[in-house]
């Protein structure tokens, strides 16, 4: 039987060689893609710097390997994740074919080194490829019949906001059916005309070559020309069409990903490598425009696949506050094309408060990190958060609630501007220190172990119980241990997070001062929100920190610390993980390993729990400024402990207490549900 | 002492109780007494403080017809001797008029004093500062006169109107001004403003159930137009009250005159909005930490105690 | 339009830390700490808006010590133009009238079209503003708590009793004393008052302001305060017993005592 002609020998309307067509379509199709890309850019090069995402080279490439490579995110959502591993790993095989065809149009029997039909790894890549085309097939049609038939409420946009992205969604699931459906079929008719290819069975290249046996010469002919055009069309238009809109993830991802945060719980700095100094000759404060993201952030805002995951685990979006992390983005990124146009002038700038943000969205968020460790793609949301507010700080726009409690924290080193001396008060009790001697700093006391008490523990009368608990527990596994009393601060955990960037370094310093001065060798909190904050936001602070549940973990380990059975053996109990402990340092395991040190307690898990916990509406300064909202995070999250069927709920920290007592109360649960922190069921169970 | 007057407000026509605390105030003071009305068409106002002071000077002028601060201010310059003490309510009237007055009469002033006593030239007063949790004795020389507001409360009321007084017209004099009344504007209705209120009948967690919140709103209702119903974060975030109303860091901060804590256990929160007025606690847990800031408390079931006060109130 | 406001730095009572001293006649200062008087913070946050929209400056003016230039600072952080810092041995111990004397003093010096105070201080008088209009026979409103800036005059309104508000029209130039609540003042943070660290504020003394020292000051003052006291029921509640119609007698009374039933 006569073989096909190629593309590239073949006459385009009888006299315009294929060859010369193939060219002009590389020739037209890479210079306009490249010319997007370079507009794409343009905002990039104008924006703020940040050199710390060339640093730690190993943790970016582990990164690429596990996050982009291994999609290890992706089956958090497991269908819409499958889909997108099996189109992910199906583009991957098939990036090659295509670079291969699209030369095959100039030169037929191009094959890439070592991918030759004849040679044993391209026989190999040959079956691979035309089942992942085939894989990638189906993985669009059942993508597309997901978004445009059943529309999965996570996609939903809301009115205000513009038209939802359905249409893109599936009409991009067209095109790359289509470029399965070209490329297979090209290769398919030249086996229908007797070329001699082995076709993988049960794959679209496979049925395509069965259904034309046996049809004309001139169809097959035809077919194949039209099918590598269609192909080439596709392929071209598919490229230039990805920067235009949620796809452009698929050229960004790898970089997004590879410059993505390495390091966790710390706040970027107010500009990457500005000193103390360097921070008063700073003419404005944080993000007002968009040129003042850094160039990472708008890498971000290019990147967002629109899958909603963030904004289906953020809390605040949950409870109807006006915050959706996915719009963050979404808005953001929509403002990048509209100023920085392919075509055309520039715009100029706008304050974004006011115009795609408003001051209540960008308070809403408490920093719980659920978008963050949810995103496939490595996009961040705190740290632009944090810069946004640093901006409102910056032009004094602090809503009235909040500036008390700022105000009292510059003066007095604690929201409630209470008074120094008050502050380890609890610690002066008669009652207690009868019981438990604590070392005072301000006493000429000194040990190697400072337990940093932070605001709330020391001040809050409910709170005041954990200080206790902790010194206990110290003191019984025979830790020397002293506090700062009235030299300590607050940690300003809360502080940097709400922007005030100029107040948190006040805070830092006195505290660094003041812990240095100590003599300590090791700090240990029970707060942590302090933990956090000493730990990641104090790189000048160079001591160990430790969480009190590593301390009892270790404890128990060695024999120090002995507990008793648990007490009631009828109550099951749940672990509520709190965000600076768990997300933020991944402290998943001590608290639950410290519970469960406890003979006979029962522990069951709540249906969100470690990184996917429910943040309690937040700590710090939450306290003070609570925006509109349908209900409570707190009161979801008692319900969520009693459907888990515990009846005590515990915390590892004081304001996840605060709002989990409350919301039991709001929720009714009175009767049924308990709170307790996790210092005092210690205690409770401590052999003394 | 030298003369004594006392200026007395009026309403819609209706003398203000407030007389019956000024007489006996201005009385403490001196021998000499006086009240004095100004307005427009004020005989029954005149007549009614005669039955409260001996002798009242009537000052009847169409440019007196609303209490423009300046305007009265002139008149009473017009009628009152030099070195004579002048006492007011203290009230936002006395806070427009009363400090300019005593510089026109070259007098001292002092005002809210919450005690008065007199020696020789000197008026001994008792003040409040930091929202009453300190108070200071604050001595006026009254040698050459005195202008003086007394919180309400300062003294018992005189209530019995049997001076059987005089009264005496003056004429207004020239009260031209350069600052000229307009019109009230009444708050919207259904626009609650917490903030404002004199008192405040808050509710917590004791109140139990929604269909509870009526007693709260009855009680505030006899209490009068001063008062309203607000609450602590429960209540709001059960949705029974909305939030403007609710009390707290995370709500609204409050000065009232008198701020009743109905089945408020009284949280960090809660009390970090209220920043001054005296606090009456009632709670039917004798240990409730409100009982440590409350002024007054009462160990009481609200639900049942709350309506009896209201019918108590209705019955004065 | 030229705005004068004048402030005061006060000891910060948000939390209720005021004690009493060893010897029981004066509050215990020394953990005080001191900041601007917040109604003077809704006074400066109103003149930078009106100057925002009509144009002018805003001047802010304090009388007290060296330490006082930290909450001139802190206005001018927020955004008024000039501090002047009124200061001089002789001011010492002044009552209201002396303060309003000394303010006088500034007000001449300056050709102001408006000028603010707080509707109080700490010590709740009230009384520094009326006095001022008085002495400058200026126009006096007290408890504005809306301003319309128009030709020559401005409309404001004032808070008053029951919610309501009063609107009046007032000739400038005129002394306003600011409510809270008039606007939602912006914030300050350490930062912005960094920026004004090295601006120059005057200091004016009774000379510059051609007072006669006698008239102000201790000297002056005709309202003296003694010492400081704890009222008898400051600690915990007064416990009302009896059975609940005794008890709602007395508490009708103290209703009334304390003006929360007229």
């Amino acid at each position: 039987m006569e073989h096909l002609i190629s593309p590239a020998h073949s006459m385009i309307l009888g006299f315009i060689p294929g060859w010369l067509i193939s060219f002009l379509y590389v020739v037209v199709g890479v210079g306009l893609f490249a010319y997007i890309i370079a507009k794409r850019l343009a905002p990039l090069v104008k924006a703020a710097p940040d050199n710390s995402r060339f640093a730690n080279i190993p943790a970016r490439l582990k990164n690429i390997a596990v996050v982009w490579l291994g999609q290890i995110k992706q089956p958090r959502y497991m269908f819409a994740g499958v889909l997108h591993m099996m189109i992910f790993f199906g583009f991957l095989t098939l990036a090659l074919r295509t670079c291969s065809l699209v030369v095959i149009g100039m030169f037929p029997d191009f094959a890439l080194p070592g991918l030759a039909a004849d040679q044993p790894v391209g026989a190999v890549y040959n079956v691979l490829k035309d089942y992942a085309a085939t894989i990638v097939f189906f993985a669009c049609l059942v993508a597309a019949i997901r978004r445009g038939v059943f529309k999965p409420a996570r996609y939903a946009v809301p009115k205000e906001l513009g038209h939802d992205h359905t249409a893109e969604a599936v009409f991009v699931c067209c095109i790359i059916m289509g470029l399965m459906v070209t490329e297979s079929l090209f290769e398919a008719v030249l086996v229908a005309a007797g070329h001699d290819a082995f076709l993988p069975p049960l794959t679209l290249a496979w049925a395509f070559a069965h259904l034309f046996a046996g049809a004309p010469h001139g169809l097959l002919q035809v077919l194949h020309i039209v099918s590598y055009y269609c192909h080439d069309t596709l392929f071209f238009f598919f490229l230039c069409f990805l920067p235009m809109g949620k796809h452009f993830h698929v050229i960004t991802s790898l970089f997004n990903v590879a410059f993505m945060r390495v390091q966790r719980g710390n706040i970027k700095p107010m500009v990457y490598g500005i000193t103390a100094e360097g921070l008063d000759d700073l003419k404005s404060f944080g993000v007002k425009k968009i040129e003042d993201f850094t160039w990472k952030h708008m890498l971000d805002f290019y990147t967002c696949a629109d899958c909603g995951r963030c904004s289906d685990q953020c809390p605040a979006n949950l409870v109807g506050r006006p915050l959706s992390p996915r719009f963050i983005t979404i808005k953001a990124r929509d403002l990048m094309f509209k100023n920085y146009p392919l075509r055309g002038e520039m715009k100029k700038s706008e304050p974004l408060i006011g115009s795609i943000f408003t001051a209540e969205e960008i308070w809403s968020c408490t920093t719980c990190g659920a978008c963050e460790q949810e995103c496939p793609l490595g996009i961040e949301y705190i740290d632009k958060i944090v810069d946004l507010r640093r901006g409102l700080v910056d032009e004094g726009e602090v809503p009235q609630t909040l500036q008390k409690p700022l105000k009292a924290l510059g003066k007095r080193g604690n929201p409630w501007g209470k008074v120094e001396k008050k502050r380890a008060d609890w610690a002066k009790d008669k009652e207690f220190a009868a019981e438990c001697n604590v070392k005072i700093v301000e006493n000429g006391d000194t040990s190697d172990t400072l337990y940093f008490v932070d605001s709330i523990t020391s001040y809050d009368d409910r709170m005041i119980n954990i200080a206790r608990c902790t010194s206990k527990i110290l003191d019984t596994v025979q830790e020397d241990f002293c506090i700062l009393g009235k030299q300590e601060k607050d940690s300003g955990n809360e502080v940097v997070r709400f922007g005030e960037e100029m107040l948190f370094q006040q805070l830092k310093s006195e505290n660094i001062d003041a812990i240095n001065e100590s003599g300590a060798k090791k700090v240990v909190t029970s707060d942590p929100h302090a933990y956090n904050a000493l730990k990641n936001d104090y790189p000048e602070l160079e001591l160990p920190v430790e969480h009190i549940s590593e301390v009892i973990v270790k404890k128990v380990k060695d024999g120090t610390l002995k507990l008793k059975s648990v007490e009631d053996p009828t109550k099951v109990y749940t672990y509520h993980d709190p965000c600076y402990l768990g997300r933020h340092n991944g402290l998943y395991e001590a608290p639950r390993n410290a519970m469960t040190a406890i003979p006979g307690l029962k522990l069951v898990e709540m249906e969100k729990n470690r990184d996917r916990a429910l943040c309690c509406s937040g700590g710090g300064l939450n306290l003070f400024y609570e925006p509109e909202e349908n209900e409570r995070m707190a009161v979801l999250r008692v319900q969520m402990a009693h459907d888990a069927g515990a009846n005590v709920i515990v915390c590892a920290c004081p304001f996840c207490m605060v709002n989990m007592e409350d919301a039991i109360k709001v929720a009714g649960l009175d009767d049924q549900l308990e709170a307790i922190e996790l210092t005092e069921l210690i205690e409770q169970h401590m052999e003394k | 002492m030298a003369q004594v007057f006392a200026y007395l407000v009026h309403n819609d026509g209706v003398l203000d109780d407030s007389a019956m605390e000024l007489v006996v105030a201005a009385k403490a003071v001196g021998d000499d007494v006086t009240a004095i009305v100004t307005g427009s068409g004020i005989d029954a106002v005149a007549d009614d403080a005669a039955k409260i002071f001996p002798k009242v000077i009537k000052i009847d002028d169409a440019g007196l017809a609303y209490p423009n601060a300046e305007v009265v201010r002139k008149a009473l310059i017009n009628v009152i001797p030099a070195g004579s003490v002048v006492l007011f309510t203290n009230n936002t009237f006395a806070m427009d008029c009363a400090p300019g007055l005593s510089i026109k009469m070259d007098a001292a002033y002092v005002s809210d004093i919450i005690s008065l006593e007199v020696d020789g030239t000197t008026l001994k007063t008792v003040r409040q500062e930091f929202g009453g949790e300190v108070n200071t004795h604050v001595n006026v020389d009254a040698s050459n006169g005195a202008v003086i507001a007394l919180r309400p409360g300062t003294f018992a009321a005189d209530e019995s109107k049997s001076a059987g007084g005089s009264v005496e017209a003056a004429a207004a004099g020239d009260i031209s001004a350069k600052r000229t009344f307009i019109e009230i504007v009444e708050p919207e209705a259904g626009d609650v403003d917490i903030t404002k209120a004199d008192l405040l009948v808050s509710i917590g967690r004791g109140i139990e159930d929604e269909d509870n919140i009526e007693i709260a709103h009855e009680l505030a209702e006899a209490l009068g137009a001063g008062a309203e119903v607000s609450c602590s974060r429960p209540i709001v975030d059960a949705k029974w009250l909305e939030p403007s109303r609710q009390v707290g860091t995370s709500g609204c901060t409050v000065k009232p005159k008198v701020y009743m804590a109905c089945g408020i256990s009284g949280s960090f929160q809660h009390l970090g909005g209220i920043k001054g007025g005296f606090m009456i606690a009632i709670n039917k847990n004798e240990n409730a930490p409100i009982f440590q800031v409350a002024d007054v408390g009462i160990v009481a079931d609200i639900l049942e105690f709350l309506p009896e006060l209201t019918e108590a109130v209705n019955d004065l | 339009m030229e705005i004068l406001v004048c402030v005061k730095r006060v000891p910060d009572s948000a939390e209720n830390e005021i004690e009493m001293n060893a010897e029981g006649n004066d509050i215990e200062r020394d953990d005080l700490v001191f900041s601007v008087n917040e109604w003077d913070n809704y006074a400066v946050e109103e003149a930078i808006q009106i100057v925002d929209n009509v144009g002018g400056t805003v001047t802010v003016v304090t009388v007290g010590d060296d330490e006082s230039d930290e909450v001139l600072r802190r206005e001018m952080a927020m955004g008024a133009a000039k501090g002047i810092l009124l200061t001089d041995d002789a001011f010492e111990g002044s009552d209201c009238k002396g303060v309003a004397t000394i303010l006088k003093g500034c007000v001449d010096k300056g050709n102001y079209d408006l000028i603010f105070t707080g509707a109080q201080a700490d010590e709740g008088a009230g009384a520094v503003g009326g006095m001022l209009a008085a002495m400058m026979d200026y126009p006096y409103a007290s408890l504005v708590n809306k301003i319309e800036a128009g030709d020559g005059k401005l409309t404001i309104g004032r808070e008053i009793e029951g919610g309501n508000q009063e609107m009046n029209e007032i000739d400038l130039p005129c002394v306003l004393s600011i409510q809270t609540g008039i606007n939602e003042p912006r914030y300050v943070g350490i930062r912005g008052i960094r920026q004004v660290s090295g601006v120059e504020i005057p200091e004016l003394g009774a000379a510059d302001l051609g007072l006669d020292a006698a008239a102000v000051g201790e000297a002056g003052a005709k309202v003296k305060k003694v010492d400081y006291f704890v009222p008898e029921s400051g600690d915990g509640a007064e416990m009302l017993e009896g059975s609940n119609d005794q008890i709602i007698e007395k508490l009708i009374e103290i209703l009334k005592a304390n003006g929360g039933l007229q």
